[in-house]
């Protein structure tokens, strides 16, 4: 089987400091992959390494593509770069304001990957896009509200549904619960894992919520000033963690 | 005249400008960045369109400037004198006889010949600017032919209105590449704009942007599928000459809800009255 995204040495540097440092990893089809670790550990540069927001110092994304199969998306053009990321690719930001369109209805959010893509025809639109709203729980009665008259919880399901209409193959996810009080967080994990399995969705999810990953990563990747320092199936890293900083990291959960 | 150069800019702005003029002909509906000069009238009067108008002139050219169609409001006015003035060119109100015609958000009713340019004053360029106000963005957009986002701005219009709400400045594709901002005229006017015998030049001066259509260039106002695109305008006829078939102004002319419609070209306007048609209102 390939894997969906192959991750080899990536390295970033910022000056002297070091983003991350040769991280590599196989992500299969279906597969959820979690990354955890303190803040500055490295996380979100690697996942915009990924993800073609940040350019890395070295090593290659390979990402097996529809067209052409495996392809290296650090060195692709461009525009073929950003096709991936308006088709095959979903990036779902911490603060959805940064991945909505803030100004454009919740409907207009929804179909600009539509239209991006080429669609012109505005009754299908709009009929995926209530569509979709339907299935990240929002009233289809709110397509025409603007982003702004909705809550953090209802902004962040919409950043989703955003996000998931041109069918991607792959997620990436920065804290996607991150900022949202526990209840409406639980909500948001049970949709995305419905999401995530109903989809068939690879998903990459950066956090510092053990909780998370635990409800929706099959496997955890534990960083530490830009290294990887302990990867492994995700009960197994959280239930018996090997490295002194996973220890840590699971021992300084609060239990209730 | 002599204390100015022909047409008041120096000849190595001029030359600039006509570059600029080139590089836009030669790549239809891309806009052309030029250094813009300070002109002696405020941005937003057609700073654009003058130094456009001033880098194509010719001693022998017969020049002509309108403002939302007619040729004797002050914009209009003021203009057509400070070429008269700083350039000796004779001008004309008679769209046939103009080989330059400088406008402000029209294009004449009487279709355009081989031969005449015209120079549009252009407020803002960039179509996709209130939807994304990076420029560097906005120009990588143009670049990779992104123009995904201009449809939303359309989608927009039908759920807030039920149809495309859009009815000046209304997006244009250029040749099945460059997206365009015809500067604001009415979407009336939007058929006109493809295959045009005339040159058309389009200058932004604040924005300091130039682009054109070469004649007889592919425009296609955009839409969707089932919403198509509809020049659309006042379905009344003129009260003056009583045609039916250009774009109207509304006047109010009492205080008591009175309005007649006239027509916003007042050459066209001018012409079929003088040709003997009246329209109801016609003293």
């Amino acid at each position: 089987m390939t894997p969906l995204l192959s991750v080899h040495d990536i390295t970033k540097h910022y000056g002297a400091h070091i983003g991350c440092a040769d991280v590599s990893f196989d992500l299969y089809p279906g597969e959820v992959m979690g990354i955890v670790g303190e803040s500055g550990s490295g996380k979100s540069t690697l996942l915009n390494c990924m993800a073609g927001h940040v350019t890395p110092d070295a090593g290659e994304v390979v990402f097996d593509t529809r067209a052409d199969g495996p392809k290296d998306t650090v060195t692709m053009s461009e525009p073929e770069r950003r096709m991936l990321s308006r088709t095959d690719w979903a990036f779902v930001h911490q603060h959805a304001r940064d991945g909505l369109r803030m100004g454009v209805s919740a409907g207009g959010n929804v179909g600009e990957r539509l239209m991006a893509v080429g669609e012109r025809h505005y009754g299908d639109i709009r009929a995926k896009a209530t569509d979709w709203l339907g299935r990240v729980e929002i009233d289809a009665a709110r397509v025409d509200d603007r982003p702004t008259t909705f809550s953090g919880g209802m902004q962040q399901r919409l950043q989703i549904a955003r996000n998931l209409v041109t069918g991607p193959r792959l997620v990436f996810m920065d804290e996607p619960t991150g900022g949202l009080d526990v209840s409406v967080q639980a909500r948001l994990l049970d949709l995305l894992r419905g999401l995530v399995r109903d989809m068939g969705l690879s998903a990459i999810i950066v956090t510092h919520d053990l909780a998370v990953v635990r409800l929706l990563a099959d496997r955890l990747m534990v960083m530490k000033s830009g290294r990887v320092v302990e990867t492994g199936l995700t009960d197994q890293v959280l239930d018996d963690p090997q490295h002194a900083y996973s220890q840590l990291l699971v021992s300084s959960v609060l239990q209730v | 005249m002599n204390a100015y150069n022909f047409a008041y800019l120096d000849e190595q702005t001029k030359r600039m400008i006509r570059r600029a003029i080139l590089k836009g002909l030669a790549i239809p509906g891309y806009q052309v960045p030029f250094a813009s000069r300070e002109m002696p009238m405020p941005y937003g009067w057609g700073t654009g369109g003058v130094q456009v108008s001033a880098a194509v002139l010719t001693p022998e050219d017969t020049f002509k400037v309108i403002d939302q169609g007619a040729d004797d409001t002050t914009n209009a006015v003021s203009i057509r004198t400070f070429f008269e003035r700083t350039a000796g060119v004779e001008t004309t109100t008679a769209t046939a006889d103009a080989s330059v015609i400088q406008t402000r958000h029209r294009i004449p009713e009487e279709p355009l010949a081989e031969g005449q340019i015209l120079v549009y004053q252009v407020p803002i360029p960039e179509p996709l600017r209130f939807l994304e106000p990076r420029e560097s963005e906005t120009r990588k957009m143009h670049s990779l032919e992104e123009y995904g986002l201009m449809h939303v701005k359309l989608y927009e219009d039908i759920s807030r209105h039920g149809h495309i709400a859009t009815s000046y400045a209304y997006p244009v594709k250029v040749e099945g590449r460059y997206v365009m901002d015809p500067s604001p005229i009415p979407k009336f006017d939007n058929p006109k704009l493809g295959d045009m015998a005339a040159i058309q030049l389009f200058g932004a001066g604040r924005e300091q942007r130039i682009y054109a259509l070469p004649p007889y260039t592919q425009v296609i106002s955009l839409d969707f599928e089932d919403h198509p695109f509809e020049a659309s305008k006042a379905d009344h006829c003129c009260g003056l000459c009583g045609t039916t078939n250009s774009y109207l102004d509304e006047v109010i002319i009492d205080d008591a809800g009175g309005r007649m419609f006239v027509c916003s070209d007042t050459d066209y306007c001018e012409a079929r009255q003088a040709a003997g048609h009246k329209g109801k209102d016609a003293a």
